[in-house]
């Protein structure tokens, strides 16, 4: 099955990445942006079957490596075989 | 004052780490009961960190007077005179808390808090050095603390452009939950442009400079959770994260609009941010002040007048400007994309006068925030486990079998192995000053469109001052000292970082204060000041406190920069010679901690007039032209030194020593003791290095020969060590490598 984890700053904590990318698009034009956050996705593909197990295992990975849970948050989606994907 | 704050009682003061006593001063002080507004500040003002309650009374015994410095402690950082219309600016700090929690931004904003210290002055900062301290690096916790750390302080560094060209990395299992990490930093000012932190001029307008305000380091201690209640997890206070770029800017703007005589006085918004600026500087001119928070800019929605005076955001400072010049701010800071916001003026009645869109939240003396603040003299206690500590004779313990075998553990020894991996990741050259990387016993830089040049070194062993606080820290001086004179420098100034636990604690109290008291008498006899400094106290973890680790930050001069020396040996055929007592001992060497894991004993004691003749006698070595290079005897003894000054450097070259016995071999080889430095003389010199030592009445004598592709050791004609140039690089180049490459 596969698997995507999102990996965001938690709210409140400086972006200086996104502050940047929001004043480059200020300065092609695009001044309708008011707010804007960076984060990142990451695309798995898992030897599993159980999804609820699956979850259980990357929420661990988010915990232990693939996030910092002091300044982020995260949230895991199963694309399980032929379905949607589910948020967890 | 507004609806939200909640009531304020003995119970929220004793929440935000005040005690019942201190409450009742701040109510004796105000007259009345204070606003929520108000306790925050009391708390941020008066916290050991902004008052040094507890710490004031020792610190006095400092000598920081000399005819060359220019600002001694009280300011941003301190500054000495260098000649030639130049001074140097330098300042030393901890960020270990933050690091702890986050080791990377933790360690990245320590950085850019220092370099803020630094350009407040008016000065431009030129280097930068770090010293850390880590529990045992087998710990894969230590290691993660390790990484963050270091990517930390290379990110904020490169980033902004300032080279990082020395410090240390020491280990000790008490550093385990308490990691240190002091950053320090020296730049360079005109001595006649440089900048106070003052509030002068009544009606002058105030800045707000920088990045924009949020929820950030806003002290855990002074949250108190009734806060937390109502607006749940988006109010509460978050991690800093640093901006590097965003400092830059914040660099050029200020020193711009410092050079066009705008600026009154500017102060860096670092620890309790806005409360700190706007007291601390009125404070020291003799005026108040009065801000109006909503043109504080913000990058969070609902922020109370709490949340703003107190939050730590990083890139920010606080301008008095001279009235009429506002414009000329505000047109410098648009051009480097700050923001730039008049937000109140000074003041002549001497209050600090704090509004929220015209409401008064808060209406206190500056001198009740600051010269009032409480002041303590609380009981020092000798510990009790000294004695037994001292009753150890480590030679006691049966002499190693195998020297080299030894030798090459303690090579590998973290402590003592090659750092190449941490500095490698730091920019050390950027500005294009750097005559001498970090890799010997100082960082060296040119200062440009003169002949002169700088070095900086940071030092302290931990160990000896935890077996003999006096000595220990006395001796931390004489090492910093030490190092420059090796570099071919004479110092100028000292800043210190003085890390310990828990000050309500006799026992640390005492450790501190004799830290002091040696620190003082080692600076008096050496005529070093000290210029700035920093105090980090409850440094422990479950009651568990960190070895006393005073750090001491130097900088020095060299009236001309071709005198720099490095510690490697140079060329097959120089003789190498000793200079320095021989007064030795095991007692908390490097030694005993590697082969036998253990802390104890007494370290060889210290002659500070015989530390001043050895160091003024290499110095004048060095000015003369005698020595190829120069290398300190500190952790590891003559032995890890010798071995050192055979790898260390761009191409390795071995070494023949005869060593006269010292009593065991182990002691010979292994013991530690000041005032000892290695020099190599060019066989050209050596007649006038032997009249020189002999004008200078200095213990000195010659011990072997530079070449040949080994190390070899002998004491009373029996070949000890003999040892190949690759195996002790091996062992000294992966000892700390291993844990982290």
């Amino acid at each position: 099955m596969r698997a995507r984890v999102f990996v965001r700053l938690k709210r409140g904590i400086l972006d200086p990445q996104g502050t940047a990318v929001k004043r480059a698009l200020e300065g092609l034009g695009y001044r309708e942006v008011q707010d804007l956050r960076v984060g990142r996705v990451l695309e798995m593909e898992l030897d599993a079957t159980q999804p609820d197990q699956a979850r259980g295992r990357l929420e661990e990975m988010c915990r232990r490596l693939l996030a910092n849970p002091v300044t982020e948050e995260f949230t895991v989606e199963i694309v399980e075989d032929g379905g949607r994907p589910r948020l967890a | 004052m507004t609806a939200a704050d909640p009531k304020v009682t003995l119970d929220l003061a004793l929440a935000h780490g005040l005690t019942a006593e201190e409450y009742d001063r701040i109510i004796q002080l105000l007259g009345r009961e204070p606003t929520y507004t108000e306790l925050g500040l009391f708390s941020a003002l008066w916290s050991e960190h902004c008052a040094y309650k507890h710490s004031k009374v020792f610190l006095r015994l400092l000598p920081t007077k000399a005819p060359h410095v220019l600002q001694g402690p009280g300011e941003n950082a301190g500054i000495v005179d260098l000649g030639d219309g130049w001074a140097l600016v330098l300042k030393m700090e901890s960020h270990n808390h933050p690091s702890f929690i986050e080791p990377f931004q933790g360690a990245a904003t320590g950085v850019g808090g220092i370099l803020r210290d630094i350009f407040t002055m008016g000065a431009r900062p030129i280097a930068t050095l770090d010293s850390l301290r880590f529990g045992d690096p087998e710990d894969p916790k230590t290691r993660y603390l390790i990484g963050g750390v270091v990517s930390g302080i290379s990110w904020y560094g490169n980033c902004f452009g300032v080279p990082n060209v020395g410090g240390e990395v020491a280990f000790a299992p008490e550093y385990q939950g308490n990691p240190l990490v002091n950053v320090m930093c020296v730049g360079l000012v005109r001595r006649d442009r440089i900048f106070r932190a003052r509030a002068e001029g009544v009606g002058n307008p105030v800045f707000y400079v920088g990045a924009k305000t949020g929820r950030d380091g806003i002290h855990g201690a002074t949250m108190a959770s009734a806060v937390f209640e109502e607006g749940a997890e988006e109010r509460r206070p978050t991690v800093q994260v640093g901006d590097p770029f965003t400092e830059k800017m914040l660099l050029e703007a200020c020193l711009e609009a410092m050079a066009g005589g705008a600026v009154v006085g500017i102060q860096d918004m670092g620890a309790a941010g806005l409360a700190c600026c706007s007291s601390e500087m009125p404070s020291r001119a003799g005026t108040g002040m009065e801000v109006e928070l909503s043109r504080v800019p913000r990058r969070e929605t609902g922020m109370t007048p709490y949340e703003i005076m107190l939050s730590e955001s990083q890139e920010r400072m606080l301008l008095v400007v001279a009235q009429g010049r506002e414009e000329e701010v505000r047109t410098i800071f648009a051009k480097w994309e700050l923001d730039a916001v008049e937000i109140g003026r000074v003041t002549g009645d001497g209050l600090l006068r704090v509004r929220m869109d015209g409401q008064l939240v808060a209406e206190v003396a500056v001198r009740a925030l600051t010269e009032e603040a409480p002041v303590y003299e609380k009981p020092t206690a000798r510990p009790g486990w000294l004695a037994a500590l001292h009753a150890f004779d480590p030679l006691s313990l049966p002499e190693p079998a195998d020297y080299e075998a030894a030798l090459l553990r303690l090579l590998a020894a973290p402590t003592i192995a090659s750092k190449q991996w941490v500095y490698r990741q730091y920019d050390q050259q950027v500005g294009i000053n750097t005559l001498v990387l970090p890799g010997s016993d100082a960082g060296v830089l040119r200062i440009k469109g003169t002949s002169k040049a700088i070095a900086v070194t940071t030092d302290s062993n931990a160990r000896h001052v935890f077996l003999d606080p006096y000595q220990g820290a006395a001796l931390a001086v004489a090492e910093a000292a030490r190092n420059l004179a090796c570099s071919g420098a004479r110092p100028l100034a000292v800043t210190d970082c003085l890390n310990f636990g828990s000050p309500e604690r006799p026992e640390i109290l005492w450790q501190f204060a004799e830290a002091i008291r040696g620190i003082s008498e080692a600076c008096r006899a050496l005529e070093i000041p000290v210029v700035s400094g920093n105090v980090s106290f409850y440094n422990e973890t479950e009651g568990e406190a960190i070895l006393p680790t005073p750090v001491i930050g130097m900088a020095g001069l060299l009236e001309d920069a071709g005198w720099r020396t490095t510690q490697w040996f140079k060329s097959a055929g120089d003789r190498i010679a000793l200079i320095g007592p021989d007064a030795v001992s095991l007692g908390g060497s490097e030694y005993l901690a590697i082969l036998d894991r253990r802390l104890a004993g007494r370290p060889a004691p210290l002659d500070l007039r015989v530390e001043r003749d050895v160091q003024a006698a290499c110095r004048a070595a060095i000015e003369a032209g005698l020595v190829s290079s120069a290398h300190d005897a500190a952790e590891g003894g003559l032995a890890v030194a010798l071995a050192e000054a055979c790898i260390s450097g761009p191409e390795a070259v071995g070494a023949e020593v005869e060593l006269p016995s010292l009593g065991r071999h182990d002691l010979t080889l292994f013991g530690e003791g000041p005032s000892r430095i290695v020099v190599s003389v060019p066989p050209r010199a050596q007649r006038h290095f032997e009249s020189l030592m002999g004008e200078c009445q200095v213990p000195w004598r010659f011990i072997g020969t530079v070449g040949d592709e080994r190390l070899t050791l002998k004491v009373g004609g029996s070949v000890l060590v003999s040892l190949s140039l690759d195996q002790i690089a091996h062992a000294w180049r992966t000892g700390f490598d291993r844990y982290v490459g």
